[in-house]
């Protein structure tokens, strides 16, 4: 067998990152493990809690925006079914990112101490949001069964928009860790967006009350687009996608992704320096 | 046989400490200012790589400067020197966890390196669990994981424990467990960093031992340790830093022993030290050795007499129950004997003054071939006046102790007067 050999060199593009990637690719299911086992230990309610937020969220919202401020559902669709459908993929992305942002910070003992490519620690992070995410997915489907509502053939098209969340919530998941090894300031910030984005997307309400001339640059926000073709598969014929919208959430995405595997690849050396 | 596995070449490391310092408190103002700066300059300079870019308060810490070396498949290298000489950051180089500011390293092999015990453990989960997680951080496959399981139970002996979390072992379990993980591996090149330093003695003695295995297989070792007996039994050769700079690679012995002598030469003279303890009501002020005729010396035969002479100050009134001791170490730290004038049952009372010299006499110098070092110190009632650590060293260079000619090895440290004989035979009756 060919010795494996190693250049260490100031700045030099690491050629074997992403076969290392694939060498490690057991650790990101094994930290995503690790942060799932964990994070309900000593609760009194455990893995509950994953379903427990997001459904009373819903809720809140279905009485708020549906109930008190009357706001349109689309078409006949029950007003829960459409917040929950949106609150699936939100929850999921605001998990995501917020845990992602602070898993190189809770794992620094590990960062300063061993080598394995770093961009496995936040994706762990997203993939244990990602089984939260399924668990209120079921939650979803008590939903459904309990208005008697049954999904069109476009809920197969589910697990294209799933990816597209995934890979939402990574790109920003990237760009706020890496920023949060050196600026602090990311730890206070992400609570702050995670809130305000709950509000300014498109979860409490169909994004069909935004006004026409403003939904291009509403799509602008990455989630629009998500939580539009969530709905779009979910609720059946009566949501209608906004198409131009939705190719300018995908480029976002896209292009956070990509800016964000960039970004964290550039700060990644530095990491153990200056965590 | 043997090839360089590990060749260093010209690396260095500079941290810039007053940037960190000042990074770590910013405010997002600072960010968005300094970023703009920053992208200006790039504008400007297009070519200039890094993106945490240099501003104008950046101080440069080298922590290691110009270090070259190669190490050749088999070999077990110990890395020696001071606290901050570089040791750490080295092994951190060499296991990717930081990359060189300048210079290149090329390694052939697997490496594992065992920078801390137990890193990445998880004290929720239980011990089963956290060998998975561990093997899995370490680079292990769930198949080699597997396969080695029981390996790894039996040599951290916690078979009983498996599903218990580790939050409730004890320390000792802990770091056995963590241990064992690591030395299943099977890398190539394993770098190890201080991390025998604990457990009790026994595991450390099977530790040590697991660690031989791994060199004989033909493996490269390197390790830092402060522990010089464990450098000496493991490593044969070492290589001293200082400052980030590497002194000299050669055999550990030699090189163990110029450490010492920096360690002490390179120290300021006692009445300019000022990393010692104590009142300071009555201080050392120089300290050297003469021989059995009188000339200063560092050097000296097994059997010689041996003259400490201490200059001492008083400061203010001198104290009537003043006692000096004078404690001799190995190089590898081991404690080696305690004189002192309440030992002997010298009494100094009334002969002390302002200033003066107190003078130790050793009649007949007990020790073997090797290097000592020794701490000053004085007490007065149950106070510590003063106590200089490191004093001075002084070299058994050779000798014939006993007048036969014949000595022990060097690693017995004590030479002790003794003489044998046979009981005159006792006629058996058949």
């Amino acid at each position: 067998m060919a010795v494996q050999k190693l250049v260490i060199e100031a700045g030099r593009a690491e050629r074997h990152y992403w076969k290392d990637l694939w060498r490690y690719r057991e650790l990101f299911y094994f930290l995503a493990w690790r942060d799932i086992l964990v994070r309900y230990k000593q609760t009194a309610i455990g893995i509950a809690w994953a379903v427990l937020r997001p459904f009373l969220t819903m809720i809140v919202f279905t009485v708020v925006f549906g109930k008190l401020a009357k706001l349109p559902a689309d078409g006949d669709v029950p007003y829960a079914i459409m917040v929950y459908a949106a609150m699936l993929p939100w929850q999921f992305f605001a998990n995501a990112f917020t845990d992602a942002s602070n898993s190189l910070i809770t794992n620094a003992n590990l960062i300063s101490k061993i080598y394995f490519p770093r961009l496995i620690v936040p994706t762990s992070s997203v993939i244990a949001s990602f089984v939260d995410f399924l668990i209120s997915s079921v939650i979803f489907v008590g939903i459904m069964f309990w208005y008697q509502f049954v999904p069109t053939w476009r809920i197969i098209t589910i697990p294209l928009f799933v990816s597209i969340a995934f890979a939402a919530s990574m790109g920003a998941g990237l760009w706020l860790t890496a920023l949060n090894v050196k600026y602090r300031d990311v730890r206070y910030i992400v609570p702050f967006v995670a809130q305000f984005g709950l509000y300014i997307s498109p979860v409490g309400f169909s994004s069909s009350i935004v006004p026409e001339q403003f939904r291009l640059l509403y799509s602008m926000n990455p989630m629009v687009g998500v939580i539009e073709g969530f709905r779009w598969a979910i609720l059946g014929n009566t949501s209608a996608i906004y198409w131009p919208g939705f190719i300018v959430s995908l480029v976002m995405i896209a292009f956070v992704l990509w800016s964000g595997v960039v970004f964290f690849r550039k700060t990644e050396k530095s990491f153990a320096d200056i965590i | 046989m043997s090839h360089p596995v590990i060749q260093i070449e010209n690396v260095s490391k500079s941290y810039r400490i007053g940037h960190q310092s000042k990074k770590k408190h910013n405010t997002l103002r600072d960010l968005i200012a300094e970023q703009s700066r920053q992208w200006a300059r790039k504008i400007r300079h297009p070519f200039e790589a890094s993106l945490f870019g240099s501003s104008d308060t950046v101080e440069d810490f080298w922590a290691l400067k110009d270090v070259s070396l190669e190490i050749q498949q088999g070999d077990r290298v110990a890395i020696i020197g001071r606290n901050g000489a570089g040791k750490s950051t080295l092994l951190k180089i060499l296991s990717r966890i930081t990359e060189p500011t300048r210079g290149r390293i090329t390694i052939e092999g697997r490496v594992a390196s065992l920078l801390e015990v137990g890193t990445g453990f998880h004290s929720e989960l239980t011990g089963r669990e956290n060998i998975f997680l561990n093997g899995a951080i370490l680079g292990m496959t769930r198949q080699e994981i597997k396969r080695r399981f029981d390996e790894i139970v039996a040599f951290a002996e916690v078979d009983q424990f498996l599903d218990t979390p580790v939050k409730r072992y004890s320390s000792g379990m802990y770091v056995r467990l963590a241990f064992a993980v690591a030395a299943h591996l099977n890398p190539e090149i394993l770098i190890v960093d201080e991390v025998l330093a604990v457990g009790d003695a026994r595991f450390r003695e099977k530790c040590l031992g697991k660690m031989r295995d791994v060199g004989r297989e033909g493996k490269t070792i390197i390790l830092v340790s402060h522990q010089m007996e464990m450098v000496t039994t493991l490593c044969e050769k070492s290589m001293l830093l200082d400052r980030g700079k590497m002194i000299r690679f050669g055999d550990t012995q030699s090189i163990i022993d110029e450490y010492l002598k920096s360690y002490v030469s390179q120290s300021v003279t006692v009445a300019e030290r000022t990393d010692r303890k104590g009142k300071g009501g009555i201080k050392f002020t120089d300290v050297w050795l003469e021989n059995a005729s009188g000339e200063k010396t560092t050097n000296f035969m097994c059997g010689d007499s041996i003259v400490v002479k201490m200059r001492y100050e008083v400061k203010g009134k001198v104290p009537d129950d003043a006692r000096f001791s004078l404690s001799i170490f190995t190089v590898t730290n081991s404690s080696v004997a305690l004189l002192g004038n309440n030992l002997s049952g010298d009494v100094l009372r009334g002969r002390l003054s302002d200033e003066g010299v107190v003078e130790c006499f050793i009649k007949k110098t007990p020790l073997n071939i090797g290097s000592y070092y020794y701490n000053l110190s004085i007490h007065s009632g149950q106070e510590l006046e003063d106590w200089v650590q490191g004093a001075g060293v002084f070299e058994i260079v050779g000798g014939d102790y006993y007048g036969s000619g014949a000595m022990p090895d060097r690693d017995r440290l004590i030479l002790i007067d003794h003489n044998w004989k046979a009981e005159e035979p006792v006629q058996r009756e058949r």
